[in-house]
């Protein structure tokens, strides 16, 4: 049975008025918010309530809300996507805070991610690092039978644990250096693992590294604080598995 | 209007070849002078931009995402179908095609259906070679599932993320596209008018969402593959911003829309917890293969479920379905879900669910082997209910998931405007009046990788298209509807927000044209409706401006749509006096409450004209010709 009540709290939300302005907090008060709520819908009511009295709502990304699109992107109380682990921000729910808290939201913030307003920030960066290498080069139709080439299954667990990624970027908000390391390899390893993919690792993971450089995200300097913000559980061992390949490409590259 | 399904003469099983083969091709050389557009980047426009690509063709993809991998195509949980018999269970093209039609109570065209079936042993072998992570047996080989429909285990699937992995793998192959420049990329872009000269649809208008900047694109051939219009009812399984404008303004400008009237009403979904809701989730038809679905056989009975005993229990889809079970398709599964509620033997607070309780497969199989087929789905239930589903029995309710029906297409997937095509959920073609599980993926990839690129070089072979480009009258014409449009909503300046009136058309909607419909209440739709959509013009509130990010106006232009929409979908519903499918008509059962099908009146597809502002559209009939099958009652028992 419903264990729902409701709790109200004080929300420091960041605003800023496109790239080019200097942006500030702003404090509403969220009065009656169920605990059965969404956070993200505890954002729709604050925005009906500043419509209503003719303000500008909070403008934030968000689609499926069912944590698997990886568009929605709060930083709430200096976490990307908020206090639980393995949890993107549309599947934080408002039974995780208490009564009178104060919470401070921000936008994912990193120098490869510009604010665009309020909590938007533009992630195409990530998109462009797929694009340097994070495919298969192979064009629609010359495929063999799908049961021709058998995969062990561990490999093929271990591939999908990579490609659970959501493309968030809460691993580069959470990166003291933003560094897209996490974001890159695990696609690196997702691909790699698979026999399918593992024909051009070597071409993949350096043409994805200097990338992901040219975006300019940052080192990595093995904190984790990514594998602990990551809402998909990906590991550190991602990482890890794209360093060997990046050393073991650059040696052997022609 | 003439409805021409121009499929192709001799026996099913060679249409497509021989059509493939009468085809005309473009020379290598000549595919770069080609330009098309393709909106919408889910797995049907995704696959499509990269496959055209691929062959040469000079592509600019649209999407109002950041980026294409987050389209809804993502949210697919359960699996994809294809006929690979992997099972050896007696699966054939043959089966999947029966499966698939007689799943959509035998209102598709079976030429598409056929095609569909035959395609889709490629398209998994294609993912395979993306690096598509599909569940794997222990010897390294595929494994399969079973889904609502069928007795045949054909599902392919990735744990509980399918869609995810399809259409990242879709994703890639157009980022691989897109870093060979051979995409143009248009991300944070919403189509707002479709334009079209001399009769041919030759590019779009659309609004950058992030500068408010009203842009035109000019093309040889657009492409429409922009999802269904399930928001309509504000709830719903789709992500938030899924929206009709793109189809809409199609039909607008004469692209006939099929069948608005079937809408897929899920069975498994987690019920509403209040006011507050601002969208459901879906619970995978695959839990039904080890979930089973029940209530209390007396009504009001208000014992925690671990208190009922088995005896007291109502396994509802078991006794009445014997043969299909807990699998039974989901048409079936939701009315008769809606059935047991009506009786009061709902469960939960609202008392508006039914049970799907694991617990005989948890003894059966054991937590880890539970964990490793659904363990995303479980977390997920137990995130947003708070209520953990491995030890008490997860509480579900339809909700509305998928639309089947949508903009009219020939066999070549063109609409009736030429060289406007349309792919995926957007079009009618493929799933009659109720889609089967597991099918939407296989159609949106079968479309845009097997399908469009060989049905797009003959239609741009064969038609005589003079040279346009975006200074052509038609684009500021275009240009300027859009721009004037957006300017009205913020002109209102009314007093009511753009969700509270979203909110009362759904209600409107899921009450008069949702899982059960009648004369009486459609006719009550189609004068509620109207009335809604006149206060929504004069008394609406969006905040901000035109020329900068304006969610709010976004929000508001696809509401503005849905009115009109909505409208269409109870006409429909109101003239379609039999039963099929998701189409429920209460005047057209059968003693024991099953679908009553009228072949005689009703095997066609509907086609609505557009007529003009505040004019009833036309009807216009394709009648279904079936060669090969026999049309039977759909019996699931």
């Amino acid at each position: 049975m419903s264990k729902a009540k409701t709790i109200n709290l004080t929300l420091k939300v960041w605003r800023q008025n496109g790239s080019s302005d200097i942006g500030h907090f702003e404090t509403h008060q969220a009065k009656d918010i169920s605990t059965d709520m969404s956070f993200l819908e505890m954002f729709d009511v604050i925005n009906q309530q500043i419509i209503k009295l003719g303000g500008d709502p909070i403008a934030f990304d968000h689609d499926c809300r069912e944590g698997i699109c990886g568009m929605c992107s709060m930083t709430i109380n200096g976490n990307p996507h908020g206090p639980d682990r393995d949890t993107a921000t549309c599947q934080l729910h408002m039974r995780r805070f208490e009564d009178g808290e104060t919470l401070v939201v921000e936008p994912f913030r990193a120098r490869a991610f510009p604010v665009q307003k309020d909590l938007v920030v533009d992630r195409s960066g990530l998109d462009r690092i797929i694009a340097a290498g994070g495919f298969v080069s192979v064009s629609t139709g010359n495929a063999r039978d799908a049961n021709s080439i058998p995969v062990p299954k561990l490999d093929s667990d271990l591939a999908f644990d990579a490609a659970a990624c959501i493309g968030c970027g809460a691993c580069v908000a959470a990166c003291k250096n933003a560094s897209a390391m996490l974001f890159t390899g695990a696609k690196v390893s997702h691909l790699a693992l698979l026999p399918q993919g593992a024909i051009e690792k070597d071409r993949r993971v350096l043409k994805m590294v200097a990338q992901m450089d040219k975006e300019r995200f940052g080192s990595c300097s093995n904190t984790g604080a990514c594998e602990a913000a990551c809402p998909k559980g990906i590991t550190l061992e991602n990482m890890a598995r794209m360093n060997r390949q990046y050393l073991a490409a650059s040696v052997t590259s022609r | 209007m003439k409805l021409n399904s121009k499929v192709p003469k001799g026996p099913l099983e060679q249409k497509w070849e021989s059509h493939k083969f009468q085809m005309k091709l473009v020379n290598p050389a000549n595919k770069r002078k080609y330009k098309v557009i393709v909106v919408g980047t889910g797995l049907a426009g995704a696959s499509a931009a990269a496959a055209m690509a691929e062959l040469g063709f000079e592509v600019k993809a649209f999407t109002y995402h950041d980026s294409p991998r987050r389209a809804h195509s993502i949210a697919a949980q359960g699996g994809i179908n294809a006929a690979k018999n992997y099972a050896n269970d007696g699966d054939s093209v043959y089966r999947l095609f029966y499966d698939t039609i007689k799943g959509g109570d035998f209102r598709a065209r079976e030429a598409n259906v056929y095609r569909l079936a035959e395609v889709a042993n490629a398209i998994i072998d294609q993912c395979v070679a993306q690096g598509v992570p599909f569940a794997r047996e222990y010897g390294g080989l595929l494994d399969n599932r079973s889904f609502g429909g069928a007795q045949v285990s054909r599902t392919f699937y990735a744990r509980g993320q399918t869609g995810q992995q399809l259409l990242l793998g879709a994703y890639q192959a157009l980022m691989r596209q897109v870093g060979l420049g051979a995409v143009e990329l248009y991300n944070r872009r919403e189509m707002l008018e479709l334009v079209v000269v001399d009769g041919a649809a030759r590019g779009i208008v659309c609004r950058n969402l992030m500068t408010g900047a009203i842009e035109s694109h000019a093309a040889d051939a657009v492409i429409l593959a922009t999802g269904g219009y399930g928001n309509a009812f504000y709830l719903s399984t789709n992500a938030k911003a899924c929206n009709a404008t793109a189809i809409w303004k199609a039909y607008k400008k004469g692209a006939a829309f099929a069948n608005p009237c079937f809408t897929q009403i899920h069975p498994t979904c987690i019920p509403v917890s209040g006011e507050h809701q601002s969208k459901l989730t879906l619970m995978s038809e695959s839990l039904r293969n080890d979930g089973r679905v029940w209530v209390p056989k007396k009504a009001g009975d208000n014992r925690p479920p671990s208190q009922v005993p088995d005896e007291e229990r109502d396994y509802y889809l078991e006794r009445v379905y014997p043969s299909y079970g807990n699998l039974a398709p989901r048409d079936v599964s939701s009315r008769q879900a809606k059935f047991r509620v009506d009786e009061g033997r709902g469960v939960g607070e609202s008392r508006m669910a039914v049970y799907l309780d694991f617990r005989d497969s948890l003894k059966r199989l054991g937590y880890s082997k539970i964990t490793e087929r659904y363990g995303n789905l479980f977390q997920m239930y137990e995130k947003i209910t708070d209520e953990n589903p491995y030890e008490v029995p997860m509480r579900i309710y339809p909700a509305v998931h998928y639309t089947m029906g949508g903009l009219w297409v020939d066999y070549n997937l063109m609409s009736t405007i030429p060289g406007l095509h349309v792919l995926g959920e957007a079009n009618f073609s493929d799933h009659g009046a109720n889609r089967l599980g597991a099918s939407a993926l296989m159609q949106g990839l079968a479309d845009g990788y097997f399908i469009i690129p060989y049905t797009i070089a003959d239609y741009l072979t064969s038609a005589k298209l003079p040279k346009v480009d975006t200074k052509h009258d038609a684009f500021r014409a275009a240009e300027n509807d859009a721009r004037t449009r957006m300017q009205k909503l913020l002109n209102v300046k009314g007093s009511r927000t753009v969700d509270e009136f979203h909110r009362a058309l759904g209600l409107i909607l899921w009450e008069y044209v949702g899982m059960s419909r009648n004369d009486a209440g459609l006719k009550k739709a189609l004068v509620e409706i109207p009335k809604l959509r006149e206060e929504f013009w004069r008394d609406v509130r969006v905040p901000g401006e035109l020329n900068f990010l304006n969610p709010e106006l976004e929000k508001a232009s696809r509401v503005a749509d849905y009115f009109e929409l909505g409208e269409l979908m109870a006409r429909d519903a109101l003239h379609r006096t039999e039963s099929c499918g998701g189409h429920f008509r209460e005047e057209s059962q059968t003693p024991d409450n099953e679908a009553k099908r009228d072949d005689e009146r009703f095997a066609y597809v509907a086609a609505w004209e557009y007529k003009g502002e505040n004019k009833e559209p036309e009807m216009h009939k394709e009648s279904l010709e079936f060669e090969r099958i026999q049309l039977a009652t759909r019996s699931y028992k």
